[in-house]
């Protein structure tokens, strides 16, 4: 019985493709790729709808007011009616804009998105494509993201738009590299690029309740965390979301667009913070497999999307807590603190694992991690953080 | 199917190529550059060499092409007008083509079959980087590591230049 809840959706696929059986290979496979790629829009466009309404309410909530309540059960329909405004909605494209390129950078920027999903597991046997290199493809597409926003920049021809993009380009850049370094680590101590045999690693459970996720280890919390703030810089949220400071730049390089095309813009962006989440919750919260031992009946699937909700409430509830941070600020914690600790985090999980992966290598691992702190925390001398900006080329 | 997808990817290269020497505009010529570069990471894809192709999109589209709009748009205060014809690097362009040809059509491998090869896997991939390569790996760190260093000099604050302060 439990299995058969948690294959569901692989019989659910067997059946629909079962007046194919006699078809030539390449239709099947075909076929297959296509199911695939409805199942994961029809379940990603629905967990946007759904995270665009959830996130205002529960913005409203910390905010002491309502959030969306008049459309539907608890305004649970305002997607339905915010899709339909967009979709009716003038579609401006400014005179002096690069017309192609300006047409191109949202279908770029989403389809990369959309891309990104397709390597992560779900679910057991439920990674839409398997491919040897999953983690280095995820990370391929989403790099080309920065040439989609170079081209909304440029080709709006709008000075806040070429800022904003130049902005989010500087970032992004900066945030990539502890962003793939915090990955290394797990892909060495997995020995594997590919999404299932970073999953299969981190099955088992220590005692019958500690589960051997790598987050367990110290070297996979400070990746985490280090994965999580890098996250929220390649998503554009806030505190990072700078690109688009709404009080400085208009919309960075939104700014010129409308109606559907910035619709698209703003479900890229969702989808991307999916997409990010689903790799964190894959390589360091132990993808689809249970907490506990005795919790294995309820379905895989459902405790990676549940484990993928938790991390989306959290950006939610970074959203309304933090203030933006400015950019040089962004730029001096990427180079000077994350990507120090990026590197300690893979000499962490080679003390680690030479040191036999038991206790006695937790606390040695611990070590090299708070060694490096302390001494990143001495030098960086964090009292003169505070210290007015200095410019070099304005007043 | 190979075949298809290879002449679909081929004729999608070459146009990208084209467009990339021929158009007016520079910008439009770097971003049909990039296209380009899927065309080639597709082909790697194509002949089963995936890690090489992740690695081409990885690196020549999310770097280097932001590289070259970058230098492009940093650089050029007329992205229109300056578009002059160069007779040498047509002919430029020719010898290398022609020796490039002259070195395929003289290879002796063309004309024997394909050897049974293994796919090339990522574990095959690092294990040769570690052993076989390890040290063509690190001179390359090395370079790399000094380019940043330099890349960082470059741009770096002068010491005794008037830095203004605002309180």
């Amino acid at each position: 019985m439990t299995d058969f809840v948690d294959q569901i959706f692989i019989q659910a696929k067997q059946r629909l493709l079962l007046p194919l059986a006699h078809s030539p290979n390449w239709v099947v496979q075909i076929a297959s790729s296509l199911v695939n790629i409805f199942a994961l829009l029809a379940a990603f466009l629905t967990l946007f709808a759904l995270i665009s309404v959830l996130e205002r309410k529960i913005l409203g909530r910390m905010q002491n007011r309502y959030g969306p309540n008049r459309v539907g059960p608890f305004g649970l329909f305002q997607p339905v009616a915010d899709g339909i405004k967009m979709l009716i909605k003038e579609d401006v494209v400014p005179a002096r804009a690069d017309k192609i390129v300006h047409f191109l950078a949202p279908i770029l920027i989403a389809a990369t998105a959309i891309l990104a999903l397709g390597v992560i597991p779900y679910g057991r046997n439920m990674t839409p494509f398997t491919i040897d290199g999953g983690i280095l493809f995820f990370f391929a597409v989403g790099s080309t993201t920065e040439l989609a926003v170079f081209m909304a920049g440029w080709g709006s021809n709008n000075k806040f738009s070429m800022l904003g993009a130049m902005r989010a380009i500087a970032q992004m850049f900066s945030y990539e590299i502890p962003l793939i370094i915090t990955v290394l680590p797990v892909v060495m101590i997995v020995g594997s690029l590919t999404p299932d045999a970073i999953v299969a690693a981190q099955s088992g459970y220590s005692l019958g309740m500690v589960p051997h996720w790598f987050i367990t280890t110290p070297w996979g919390a400070v990746g985490f965390i280090l994965f999580f703030i890098s996250g929220l810089v390649e998503s554009n949220r806030t505190p990072f979301d700078v690109p688009e400071g709404e009080s400085e730049i208009v919309a960075g390089h939104m700014t010129e667009y409308s109606g559907f095309k910035y619709a698209t813009f703003f479900m890229a962006e969702y989808i991307g913070m999916f997409a990010i989440s689903g790799l964190g919750v894959t390589l360091f919260l132990g993808g689809w497999h249970a907490p506990i031992r005795g919790l294995e009946v309820i379905p895989s699937y459902v405790w990676f999307f549940t484990k993928l909700s938790i991390l989306l409430f959290v950006y939610i509830w970074i959203r309304g807590t933090l203030p933006r941070t400015r950019i040089d600020q962004i730029m001096n914690f990427a180079w000077k603190f994350m990507l120090p600790m990026a590197f300690t985090c893979i000499l962490a999980a080679a003390v680690w694992h030479y040191a036999g992966r038991g206790l006695a290598a937790w606390f040695w691992s611990l070590g090299v991690i708070a060694a490096a702190y302390i001494a990143l925390s001495i030098l960086l001398d964090t009292r003169r953080k505070f210290a007015p900006r200095t410019y070099r080329f304005a007043e | 199917m190979n075949s298809a997808a290879f002449v679909v990817i081929a004729i999608l290269t070459l146009a990208a190529a084209v467009a990339a020497a021929t158009l007016q505009k520079l910008m439009h010529a770097a971003l049909c550059f990039a296209v380009a570069f899927v065309g080639v990471a597709a082909f790697f894809f194509l002949l089963g060499a995936e890690f090489v192709g992740l690695v081409l999109v990885f690196v020549y589209i999310g770097a280097v092409a932001v590289l070259i709009v970058f230098t492009i748009l940093l650089t050029r205060r007329d992205l229109e007008k300056d578009r002059s014809f160069n007779w040498s690097g047509v002919v430029i362009a020719i010898a290398v083509f022609g020796g490039l040809l002259w070195a395929i059509c003289k290879t002796q491998m063309l004309s024997s079959s394909a050897p049974q090869i293994q796919p090339l896997t990522v574990k095959h991939i690092g294990a040769v980087l570690m052993t076989d390569y390890v040290w063509p790996l690190q001179c390359v760190g090395l370079l790399l590591t000094a380019a940043l260093i330099g890349a960082l000099v470059l741009v770096m604050e002068e010491k005794n230049s008037k830095s203004y302060r605002v309180e």
